[in-house]
């Protein structure tokens, strides 16, 4: 038996996408399989580890969570945009590099999402804002101190004049 | 791909959701914000034939406030219940259980009604609803109808919902004291985390400080959240003295059911319960007093 196909259309990072899905792709496995980003991260799969974060109309959501055919109409932003228009790292990005913020990196696109929707959202955040933003983002490698050093480096680079 | 292969609906209304209900029965799961249920068909613990999404239908997302309650649609997100400060003046229970659940990630798609229909006994929203004694709206083909909380609740991840019928909307008691104070706890491994055990507590205070009405309840252990109303009706009259609040903790401890399993035993959740239910009585207690102090 052949499954149905859903056609969707997806703003992804500014770009209309658009596809045939089966209505059990999820949105991350059509991100990362289809549209060929990769940036995104396959953790649990099943809603924990936070991994596969990734912006639904600017809002960060699971995208492991998600059916792709459920994000038809809808605006996503992965953690490949995030990334200045020429490519170059974000505030937020170089922000990570520098505090050592990352080791392995595989909980990085999902720490990043959540951390830019905090900052997109709240310039100045507290330390216990910011680990309650990271709080549903699992990470085995940092004990989390430099990545919250890391988000707390790009709030106070990004409050001045220079454009994130 | 992890779910088991499924047909795929998305409902443009109530009337068009409740008639896939009606055609397709006990073959057809309901989706909301997915946060519970998506992880479910993941590890093909469900695997329903047909799935049918109500997250675009805006008429299940709307929040009024009337005058003795607050109604909310079963699909209102988590996120946008718990910014509604209008919604916390009114039912502040509400926002200091959202607190507890999950994190922002899954707040951001969760629902009110996709929370209390999956019916965790665990789980904050039915916790409290059943303590504030909430009213849920069961939608069918055939008409609605009303299930007070204590009814709805009807087992481990089971509500009283039929298969045909869609949760549609959430009446939540808003109590005319001025000096009415609630409060929320638990204990999970981690915050976020499903709670080992949770405790809800809301008082109203007449102008000596006596209790005038209580409620309060537990989750995490038994087979549904409960409520205590009998150990909550002794407490009228008092001013939540450490004897009356330790009487209470001490005899809802002894009326829970809690099981064991990997994260706790019965015996530690059996304490907790007795441990929570006094800090969220005391919380209430005190949230009740500090209310009428920044009111006068």
């Amino acid at each position: 038996m052949s499954e149905t196909l859903h056609p969707i259309s997806v703003e992804v990072n500014g770009s209309r996408r658009a596809g045939q899905v089966p209505a059990r792709l999820s949105l991350v496995d059509w991100l990362r399989d289809e549209l060929r980003l990769i940036g995104t991260h396959v953790g649990c799969e099943h809603g924990i580890c936070g991994a596969c974060s990734v912006m639904l109309d600017g809002e960060p959501v699971r995208s492991c969570l998600m059916f792709a055919v459920q994000a038809h109409g809808r605006r996503v932003t992965t953690v490949e945009g995030l990334s200045r228009p020429d490519g170059s790292m974000s505030v937020l990005q170089d922000s990570f590099c520098e505090t050592h913020g990352l080791q392995c990196g595989y909980c990085t696109p999902g720490m990043l999402i959540a951390a830019q929707a905090l900052l997109d959202a709240n310039a100045r955040p507290t330390e216990a804002q910011i680990r309650d933003a990271i709080g549903g983002n699992l990470c085995r490698c940092t004990g989390y101190q430099q990545i919250v050093e890391a988000v707390q480096l790009a709030a106070e680079r990004m409050k001045g004049p220079k454009t994130p | 791909m992890k779910a088991a292969p499924f047909e795929y609906a998305r409902a443009a209304s109530i009337a068009e959701a409740c008639e896939l209900l009606a055609h397709h029965g006990d073959a057809a799961k309901l989706i909301a914000g997915g946060q519970s249920l998506v992880p479910m068909m993941a590890m093909r613990l469900v695997r329903p034939a047909w799935l049918i999404d109500i997250n675009e239908i805006a008429a299940l997302k709307f929040i009024s406030l009337e005058k003795d309650a607050a109604r909310t649609g079963a699909c209102a997100r988590q996120c946008v219940v718990e910014r509604d400060d209008a919604l916390a003046a009114r039912v502040p229970l509400l926002r200091q259980a959202l607190a507890w659940v999950g994190h922002v990630q899954t707040r951001n798609r969760g629902t009110l009604g996709g929370s209390l229909a999956h019916a965790d006994p665990a789980a904050e929203l039915p916790l409290a609803a059943q303590v504030l004694g909430a009213r849920m709206v069961l939608r069918s083909a055939a008409g609605a109808r009303t299930l007070e909380a204590g009814d709805f609740f009807a087992g481990p991840m089971a509500s009283a919902a039929r298969a045909d019928e869609c949760l549609e909307e959430i009446h939540w008691p808003v109590w005319p004291e001025r000096r009415t104070g609630s409060a929320f706890t638990e204990i999970s491994v981690r915050h976020g985390d499903f709670a080992m055990v949770a405790a809800a507590a809301q008082v109203a205070l007449d102008g000596d400080g006596r209790c005038v009405r209580a409620t309060f309840g537990l989750g995490g252990v038994g087979t549904t959240p409960l409520a205590f109303p009998e150990i909550a009706a002794r407490l009228i009259g008092t001013r939540l003295d450490e004897a009356e609040v330790q009487d209470a903790a001490s005899s809802a401890a002894e009326a829970s059911e809690p099981g064991s399993d990997l994260h706790a035993s019965a015996e530690y959740r059996r304490h907790l319960a007795g441990v929570l239910t006094a800090r969220a009585l005391r919380g209430a207690y005190k949230n009740a007093h500090e209310k009428a102090k920044a009111a006068s």
